[in-house]
């Protein structure tokens, strides 16, 4: 097998605010074969789509590319001038982004915009690449093939712009294409959809590929190599099954171990049935464009929805985009009010808007957003952040409150010495952990934790997960813990929901759900999660063309 | 409970955030506190007095005796243009500060309740911005009589507006992040969440905003002055000493030209100040 992309002695180096460089990309160097997959697995600020682009010979602004040398089909990337540069692009080398939606131009027609780049090149003839449009739409498993690229963007959905993204880079049969994280912003029952398409492309095109991922088990399933990353550096490299089963790096062992989430609450004695529930929600209906308040909303996002959460306990909300999880999340908090249906919080009835509820009713039931980002305000630091509801709740004095803030900080692994700095001089995580920290200290009987570690990389949702198991046991708080990921919502709930457009789906304790489920879109759903092993997707094909 | 993974734990190394400005920020800062200080005490070290005619020349060039020249009447021009700093900066400095100040205020005030209040003041306001400035100015000066309290007000009713926009955009814009659903959940009053929440967040916008609108005062001040509505003689603003010495223009006298480049120099001053300030680079992430 002969090699058609030779990476080596990469380095990319970055302008910073000081005036410095900063090395983004250190010494990576790898082969990938003819009709090979190769992906490049690591964290964010890994590298990986830095590197990707290298291989087109393109960096993003304020990076340069200062040594080392790619060789893609025997020519040197990096010495080539622009104009070359330009004539390989698209022809022999296509990207696929991460968001299709964003790469879409919404105001010009999908087939004129799937064929741009055939025409660009001068490869073909219009009317030739629409006929080779047309059968790459077949190829790729899109529903109407001979029309749908007569629609515009807005009017198919997420994961079929992301598969018409793929016939975009594949209508002048590239020699490589370049995959970066193309499935990270589907639903799971999507994402197997479009992978599966890829995968079927790929293999019958014999295409040469580079998959960006954060996602091992997405990896595995498409890639025949993997390479690990790390700040930059290589850490591993190896064949996908021997990776994933025997990694030899401690990162990459890790990097597996996050994978997959161990169960959290295995351990917990059942809390007696009795005992009242914290939380109840009974009947409730909520929705959006109500004419005026008490109003049947026109547009409905939730509907007959019951729960109870008791104390100390997680309730799992699992759903897809659009399944109304985080809508319940923000009714329950008083956001948006209910249309119908009742709020009781310790039997008590919680009045729907956040101007009937009084401060003590306000103070323990605390929401955590899922983008730590912009849940904080960027211009006050983490002091003023965290010690407002100490003082608008509790009203300490000022050491009182001080020693509060260092106990909450403590609580939730940050050192001291973040008190006087802003969000935005913080890594993800640690905003995270601000985040949390400003919920507790409302000393809240009730989080709801909206998507908490979605936007996190793996190890590091990890690390908030353990976190918020420990907080619960010490504090005896309860949880709402709202996700998409199966995974983890499975580690850490004692009892699941699964939503679907708005209804509940089924309910009852995690594992008899999560094992034994009833409802078939549970069954889906749990059938859509990619398992870390290579040839899942082809297995999980054959049973789903066999039923 | 595992370790934390190592990202989590290591602080990021800290940015400095002591007020660094750069090298056309200091040039900024400089003619910005120049113009303060002429203002202030500038007619201290005034040469001669600023209204009384010194030389029978008129349209002097530069020498030694009268650094910027005469004027159209023989008055000494350092002396003048040193006066009519005073009345440049200060009125069009206070007009400023009125204007977006207020502006702040009601755009806020609308950001925050909304719904038929915001309606109103915004259209009510909006009407204004359609009249065209200078004329409003014209009407407004001419039927209450020329003054500096008068000038004051109405450089600062005309461009309330423009920063009312500015401001209540901004603001329901922030509003709807989630650190401000964050305090709208935990119970805040509008008030608190208004300057607390949103205000700190859209300083660097008002700051480019309020060295923009500084500009145009000035600008519409010179205007005013230059069609005889502004700073009454024999006191003048530099827009008036370019009015008066006018006829200068042709022969080159620096009379004509010295007040025009004060202008010049003080609204490119303030503008580089501001546009360096650390509000005005506010890193999103």
């Amino acid at each position: 097998m002969s090699a058609t992309v030779e990476v080596s002695g990469l380095r990319v180096t970055a302008h910073t605010e000081e005036g410095g460089e900063a090395v983004i990309v250190d010494d990576v160097g790898f082969t990938i074969g003819q009709g090979e997959v190769m992906a490049l697995i690591g964290e964010s600020g890994s590298g990986k789509t830095t590197i990707a682009l290298a291989t087109m010979g393109y960096c993003r602004g304020g990076c340069r590319i200062t040594g080392g040398s790619v060789n893609v089909f025997g020519r040197e990337i990096l010495a080539l001038d622009r104009k070359t540069l330009r004539g390989l692009r698209g022809r022999q080398i296509a990207y696929i982004a991460q968001s299709a939606a964003a790469a879409f131009n919404p105001s010009r027609s999908i087939m004129a915009q799937v064929i741009e780049s055939a025409l660009i090149h001068g490869t073909m003839t219009a009317e030739a690449a629409r006929t080779k449009a047309r059968q790459l739409f077949r190829e790729l498993a899109l529903p109407d093939p001979d029309r749908i690229g007569d629609r515009y963007p807005h009017q198919v959905s997420g994961g079929q712009l992301q598969r018409l993204m793929a016939a975009m880079a594949l209508i002048n049969d590239p020699e490589l294409v370049i995959f970066d994280e193309p499935t990270t912003a589907l639903d799971v029952t999507t994402q197997i959809e479009v992978l599966r398409a890829f995968k079927a492309v790929v293999r019958t095109r014999k295409t040469t590929g580079i998959y960006v991922s954060h996602d091992l088990a997405v990896v595995a399933q498409i890639a025949d190599r993997i390479a690990v990353l790390r700040h930059g550096r290589l850490q591993e490299t190896g064949p996908t099954g021997r990776l994933v089963t025997a990694p030899e790096d401690s990162y990459t062992r890790q990097l597996i171990a996050a994978a997959t989430p161990a169960r959290r609450t295995a351990g917990d004695a059942p809390a007696p049935a009795e005992a009242a529930p914290l939380l109840r929600v009974e009947g409730l209906l909520a929705g959006f464009g109500a004419a005026r308040p008490g109003a049947l909303p026109p547009i409905t996002a939730l509907q007959d929805i019951d729960l109870s959460i008791r104390r100390g306990r997680t309730l799992g909300v699992i759903g897809e985009s659009g399944s109304g999880k985080s809508t319940l999340a923000r009714v329950v908090a008083g956001l948006l009010p209910a249309a119908r249906g009742r709020i009781l919080l310790d039997g008590q009835a919680l009045p729907a808007t956040l101007q009937g509820r009084n401060r003590d009713q306000l103070r323990r039931i605390q929401i955590v957003f899922q983008n730590a980002d912009t849940a904080l305000n960027p211009a006050r630091t983490v002091e003023q952040i965290i010690a407002r509801p100490l003082a608008f709740y509790h009203g300490q004095g000022d050491r009182q409150r001080r020693q509060r803030l260092h106990r909450l900080l403590d609580l939730v692994r940050l050192p001291a010495a973040v008190a006087d700095r802003l969000p935005g001089e913080l890594s993800g995580g640690q905003k995270q952990r601000v985040n949390l920290a400003r919920a507790l200290a409302a000393d809240p009987e009730l989080i709801l934790c909206d998507e908490v570690t979605s936007a996190l990389d793996t190890v590091v949702g990890e690390a908030v997960l353990d976190l918020l198991t420990e907080l619960q046991r010490e504090l005896g708080v309860a949880l709402m813990f709202i996700s998409h990921d199966l995974g983890v919502v499975r580690s850490i709930s004692h009892e699941v929901l699964v939503l679907r457009q708005g209804r509940t789906v089924e309910a009852g304790p995690t594992e008899q759900v999560l094992r034994a489920p009833q409802a078939a879109y549970t069954k889906l759903l749990l059938a859509s999660v990619p398992e870390l092993r290579p040839g899942w997707l082809d297995e999980r094909a054959r049973v789903v063309s066999a039923a | 409970m595992t370790q934390p993974a190592l990202d989590d734990i290591e602080l990021p190394r800290r940015r400095t955030r002591r007020l660094r400005l750069s090298a056309a920020g200091v040039i900024g800062a400089a003619i910005v506190l120049a113009a303060i200080a002429v203002a202030a005490f500038g007619w201290a070290f005034a040469p001669y007095d600023a209204g009384a005619v010194i030389d029978t020349e008129v349209f002097k060039p530069v020498s030694a005796a009268f650094p910027l020249g005469t004027d159209y009447l023989g008055r000494d021009m350092l002396s003048r243009v040193l006066l009519g700093a005073r009345y440049t900066v200060g009125i069009a400095g206070l007009a400023t500060l009125l204007a977006c100040g207020a502006g702040v205020c009601l755009g806020l005030f609308a950001a925050a309740i909304g719904g038929w209040s915001d309606a109103i003041l915004s259209r009510t306001l909006d009407a204004l911005t359609s009249i065209p400035s200078k004329m409003l100015a014209l009407v407004l000066v001419a039927g209450l009589g020329s003054s500096t309290p008068i000038l004051v007000l109405t450089l600062a009713f005309i461009y309330l507006p423009g920063c009312f926009r500015i401001t209540r955009a901004l603001g329901v814009n922030i509003a709807a992040e989630d650190f401000v659903l964050a305090a709208r959940a935990r119970g805040e009053r509008a008030g608190y969440i208004m300057l607390q929440e949103v205000l700190p967040n859209m300083v660097g916008p008002i700051l480019a905003d309020f060295g923009l609108r500084f500009v145009f005062v000035v600008l519409l001040l010179s205007s005013l002055s230059f069609l005889g509505l502004g700073v009454q003689p024999p006191n003048a603003d530099w827009g008036s000493l370019v009015r008066e010495n006018i006829s200068g223009l042709s022969e080159g006298a620096p009379a004509v030209i010295m007040p025009a480049i004060a202008i010049a120099v003080l609204t490119i001053g303030v503008n580089l100040l501001i546009d360096s300030l650390p509000g005005r680079r506010r890193e999103r992430h």
